[in-house]
């Protein structure tokens, strides 16, 4: 079968030309073409000669040692004595690399005991996921306690450091937020209310909603994506570059260190934040109503003062501790689970986001059925 | 080597030809007026104090970081001057195996070892994969760790299955940063053997960045010493070592390098290895 690559000439198999990796593909359909390959896999079978090779790579290598075998291969000094010195090792070496079989097949299973596999994991996941967080709440509280009544161990400057972070640089997000969603809260009543002739009333929807849900809402869900994601991949990174374990090995304790300034950033935090998101969804509603219902800054305030009691900022306000305190213990558990790749950063960044807005909301309804029955 | 344009090249050319190499940081000056050239086909072994700029020079010449002065001039081409694809088309003919091994951590060894087969030299899979396997072993791992992810192996298993990576394409230049520091002696000493065996078979050329004193003996032609912010000596290893400088003395002369010196002329009085 004659090719570019290979000859035949009575007994005798020329390999030609230049055997490398650009021409990988076309060697490769040529010896499949031909019927080469099993011959020279008789022992009897016809002789090779390498001696019109011109070019050789470590991928050409590789399919001669496939071609004549290994053994044949590793003995190459004697049977082509012409082939460069040079080549004539990398024969030999990458035959000593081939000697031992290299396909190793992964396990297979079937498709639906993948499946249920697959379903069985995620369960377990969830379950082992929910204990974690209760083991590492744990954790953090008694680590807190303990290390409440000595001052010594409090770390202020990293606490600091990180209200600056996740606190004070949040403050333009939240307020525009916050104040985007109120206009739009006082749209939404005044467009309700006015078949009513009730617009005025549109004041108290918007304090209610502000005081009591969103405010503190809002802004516990901007800090869950900015400020647990955030958490997560910083003390992943410090995960997979050991120096979680390079503390520990020094006797110090990385609650103490990495978790608490974070925690006690975020409880100094967000209830501020949520605070600066009452304020300013309140102004965006007064905006709105003052623009495009004729109501007056004045008769605003006033109404506010009069209709709405203080019990409304207590009760929106109580939550944003909590709500920290969740986000905080989120961001940093998902950071500790960070094993060593790149996708697992990733993976544990996204899950401490959803977890944790998924924990705010779920406590916020549960606290809102709470206050009502309550009747505060 | 994928190239078919290669043989068209002088190849009395140097490789890497590297003139008048400013490189600062701030006001920190790690290069200044640095010349260096790397034959065709040579083992380089380039040495020197910790801070003095070995991989900066190393990241310099593979375009990982644009020098402030100078000219770095890779297979006769200035690679500041060319746009990205006539860039790409020369770094391919590049292996680089960082310090750390910076294997892809998504991918398991095969893959990673796959993937500029896959990319550059458009082979199907199947056989991206095959020749993966094969180059591992070539480097001395188990079949088994092709299936392995990077964050299981230990940190001498990453070196080799680097090495596997940078060599992947049959590169023109191998770059090595300190490719045997954390190997045992004898997979160190396997790794020498196993440069010297591919370079000789393959032909390329390697830039080899290193402490180790027996990889300087067993695998490089010659050796640059980085000192005073420029390269002090290149020469063979035997007449840099007899350079009258504080550092270069301490350096081959202290336990270590007479230690290193006497394993090597022990074994090559024996074996005739070298030359």
């Amino acid at each position: 079968m004659p090719s570019e690559w290979i000859a035949r000439h009575d007994q005798t198999v020329t390999l030609k030309g230049e055997w490398t990796l650009a021409n990988y593909r076309y060697i490769k359909a040529a010896l499949n073409h031909s019927e080469t390959r099993t011959e020279l896999g008789k022992p009897t079978g016809a002789t090779v000669s390498l001696d019109a090779i011109t070019r050789l790579d470590t991928a050409g290598a590789i399919l001669i040692v496939e071609l004549i075998g290994v053994e044949k291969a590793q003995a190459v000094a004697d049977w082509a004595a012409e082939l460069p010195k040079e080549q004539q090792a990398l024969l030999v070496r990458i035959a000593e690399a081939m000697e031992a079989p290299l396909d190793v097949d992964p396990p297979s299973y079937s498709r639906i005991s993948q499946a249920l596999a697959s379903v069985g994991q995620h369960m377990a996941g969830l379950w082992s996921q929910q204990r974690q967080l209760l083991a590492f709440i744990g954790l953090v509280v008694a680590t807190l306690f303990h290390l409440a009544l000595r001052p010594r161990h409090w770390r202020l400057t990293a606490t600091v450091a990180h209200i600056q972070q996740s606190g004070l640089n949040a403050v333009p997000i939240v307020a525009l937020l916050t104040f985007m969603v109120g206009a739009v809260v006082a749209f939404l009543g005044a467009t309700v209310l006015q078949d009513f002739g009730a617009t005025i009333y549109t004041i108290d929807l918007v304090a209610f909603s502000f005081l009591r849900e969103f405010g503190v809402l809002l802004a516990a869900i901007l800090l869950a994506g900015r400020t647990a994601s955030a958490f997560t991949a910083q003390i992943g990174a410090m995960k997979s570059n050991e120096e979680i374990d390079a503390l520990q090995a020094q006797g110090l304790d990385p609650i103490e260190l990495l978790v608490l300034p974070r925690v006690m950033a975020m409880l100094i935090s967000l209830p501020m934040l949520a605070f600066v998101g009452m304020l300013s969804g309140l102004a965006g509603g007064a905006m709105v109503t003052s623009l495009s219902l004729d109501i007056s800054l004045t008769q605003f305030m006033a109404t506010l003062q009069k209709d709405v009691s203080v019990t409304h900022f207590l009760v929106g306000l109580s939550k944003a501790p909590v709500f920290a305190f969740v986000i905080a213990v989120i961001g940093c558990l998902e950071g500790f689970k960070v094993s060593g790749s790149a996708q697992s950063v990733g993976e544990h960044t996204t899950s401490s986001v959803v977890q944790s807005i998924f924990m705010v909301i779920l406590i916020d309804a549960v606290a809102a059925l709470f206050f009502m029955e309550m009747g505060w | 080597m994928i190239n078919s344009d290669k043989p068209t090249e002088q190849n009395d050319l140097p490789v890497i030809k590297v003139r008048g190499l400013v490189n600062h940081f701030g006001a920190h000056v790690v290069h200044e007026n640095l010349d260096l050239t790397l034959e065709r086909g040579e083992i380089l072994g380039v040495v020197g104090g910790s801070g003095t700029g070995k991989s900066v020079l190393l990241r310099s010449i593979v375009g990982l970081k644009r020098p402030n002065d100078g000219t770095v001039e890779v297979l006769g081409t200035t690679l500041n001057e060319l746009n990205e694809a006539q860039r790409s088309q020369i770094e391919r003919r590049f292996g680089v195996l960082f310090q750390r091994g910076a294997l892809f951590s998504s991918l398991n060894l095969q893959e990673n070892i796959a993937l500029p087969l896959i990319e550059h030299a458009r082979l199907p899979r199947e056989d991206a994969e095959h020749l993966a396997r094969v180059k591992l072993a070539l480097v001395g791992l188990p079949p088994q760790a092709a299936l392995q992810f990077p964050e299981s192996l230990s940190g001498g298993m990453v070196k080799r299955a680097a090495l596997a990576r940078a060599l992947a394409l049959d590169p023109d230049i191998l770059f090595l940063d300190e490719p045997t520091a954390g190997l045992d002696p004898i997979g160190a000493a396997a790794f020498d053997q196993l440069l010297v065996t591919l370079r000789d078979a393959l032909g390329f050329s390697v830039f080899l960045v290193t402490h180790d004193l027996d990889t300087l003996y067993a695998a490089c032609d010659r050796v640059a010493v980085l000192s005073q912010k420029r390269v002090l000596v290149v020469d063979t290893i035997d007449k840099v070592a007899d350079t009258d400088d504080e550092w270069v003395q301490d350096y081959f002369h202290g336990p270590r390098g007479r230690a290193a010196q006497r394993a090597h002329t022990g074994s090559s009085n024996n074996a005739n290895v070298q030359e």
